[in-house]
């Protein structure tokens, strides 16, 4: 029988693959974006694990609004993306030294 | 005994791809794999009655989000062999972080007994999905819909303003700092001159 565990730990799982992805395509940072997008989805995962096995709504109204979060945040991300490209014509993060910071 | 096969099977999958999504040598492939995790956990979340959000999740983000990251890493001219460099280099401390991740997460989940594990699911309620989110979504919930929405619109204006750029010659925009610097010497010039038309007086009129 399939209990709320598995479920909480295959969202585990997922969070910790996007971890490691950030750590290993720290150069790109396209690939970071998306391993954040994993990392939301595994969270929900874990809110609509509970929702669902606790018989109450409330977490799966907090999912919609982190897709409408998630969603808002990706947009953004893209068009800075394409700011920086047209600009220093590469996505490399070390490349990215533009303010001196 | 259905569910726990397919449940075996789609986590399966899920992992696999979300493998893939990092370690894909073509962006475009981890995309695609990207599109695969997200249709899967849609299915998992049907499997637990929460149908209205697995829908969701493949109309916003399969069918728009995952466009998006498409449409752009297309157009990137990305140098692929650049951007791996460094990964065999980060994958022992990559995967030791993910290591202690993970068994500190399950450790938490096994070692403390969870209440809730036994209870049955929303299986067969007279309501569907739907109309549950439905009833609580405008009335409980409705300042933080209307909080979603200004958030929706303020990432339209941001993605709009980042991206646009200014080629239209017929385009009229303000120089703010040009208008602040603007003082009395630019704009008004005294001169001294003589008087264009001479005024005469009509000899008749005074006589008169």
């Amino acid at each position: 029988m399939i209990g709320i565990h598995h479920y909480l730990i295959l969202s585990a799982v997922l969070f910790t693959i996007s971890i490691m992805g950030i750590f290993l395509n720290r150069k790109n940072i396209i690939v970071v974006l998306m391993s954040i997008e994993l990392m939301l989805l595994s969270v929900n995962f874990n809110f609509i694990a509970f929702s669902s096995f606790l018989h109450n709504i409330a977490g799966q109204i907090f999912v919609f609004f982190t897709l409408t979060v998630a969603a808002a945040e990706a947009s953004i991300g893209l068009a800075i993306l394409i700011l920086l490209f047209r600009n220093i014509r590469s996505i490399n993060v070390q490349d990215m030294d533009k303010l001196q910071g | 005994m259905l569910t726990s096969v397919f449940f075996y099977l789609f986590a399966a999958i899920l992992v696999i791809s979300a493998i893939r999504v990092i370690t894909a040598k073509n962006p475009v492939h981890a995309v695609l794999y990207l599109v695969l995790s997200f249709v899967t956990s849609s299915a998992l979340w049907i499997m637990l009655n929460v149908e209205f959000l697995a829908l969701t999740l493949i109309v916003v983000y399969v069918g728009a989000v995952m466009v998006l990251f498409l449409f752009v890493v297309m157009m990137l001219d990305i140098d692929v062999e650049a951007m791996r460099k460094g990964f065999w280099r980060n994958l022992p401390l990559a995967a030791i972080i993910g290591l202690i991740i993970v068994v500190e997460m399950i450790a938490v989940l096994v070692t403390k007994p969870l209440v809730i594990m036994s209870a049955p699911e929303l299986a067969n309620s007279s309501v569907s999905n739907s109309n549950q989110l439905g009833f609580v979504l405008y009335t409980e919930y409705s300042y933080p819909v209307e909080l979603a929405s200004i958030i929706l619109l303020v990432g339209l204006v941001i993605a709009v303003a980042l991206t646009l750029r200014k080629t239209n010659k017929n385009a009229k925009y303000q120089n703010i700092s040009k208008q602040i610097a603007v003082t009395h010497i630019g704009r008004v010039e005294m001169i001294r001159m003589k008087p264009e038309v001479e005024f005469k007086l009509d000899e008749k009129e005074i006589a008169e």
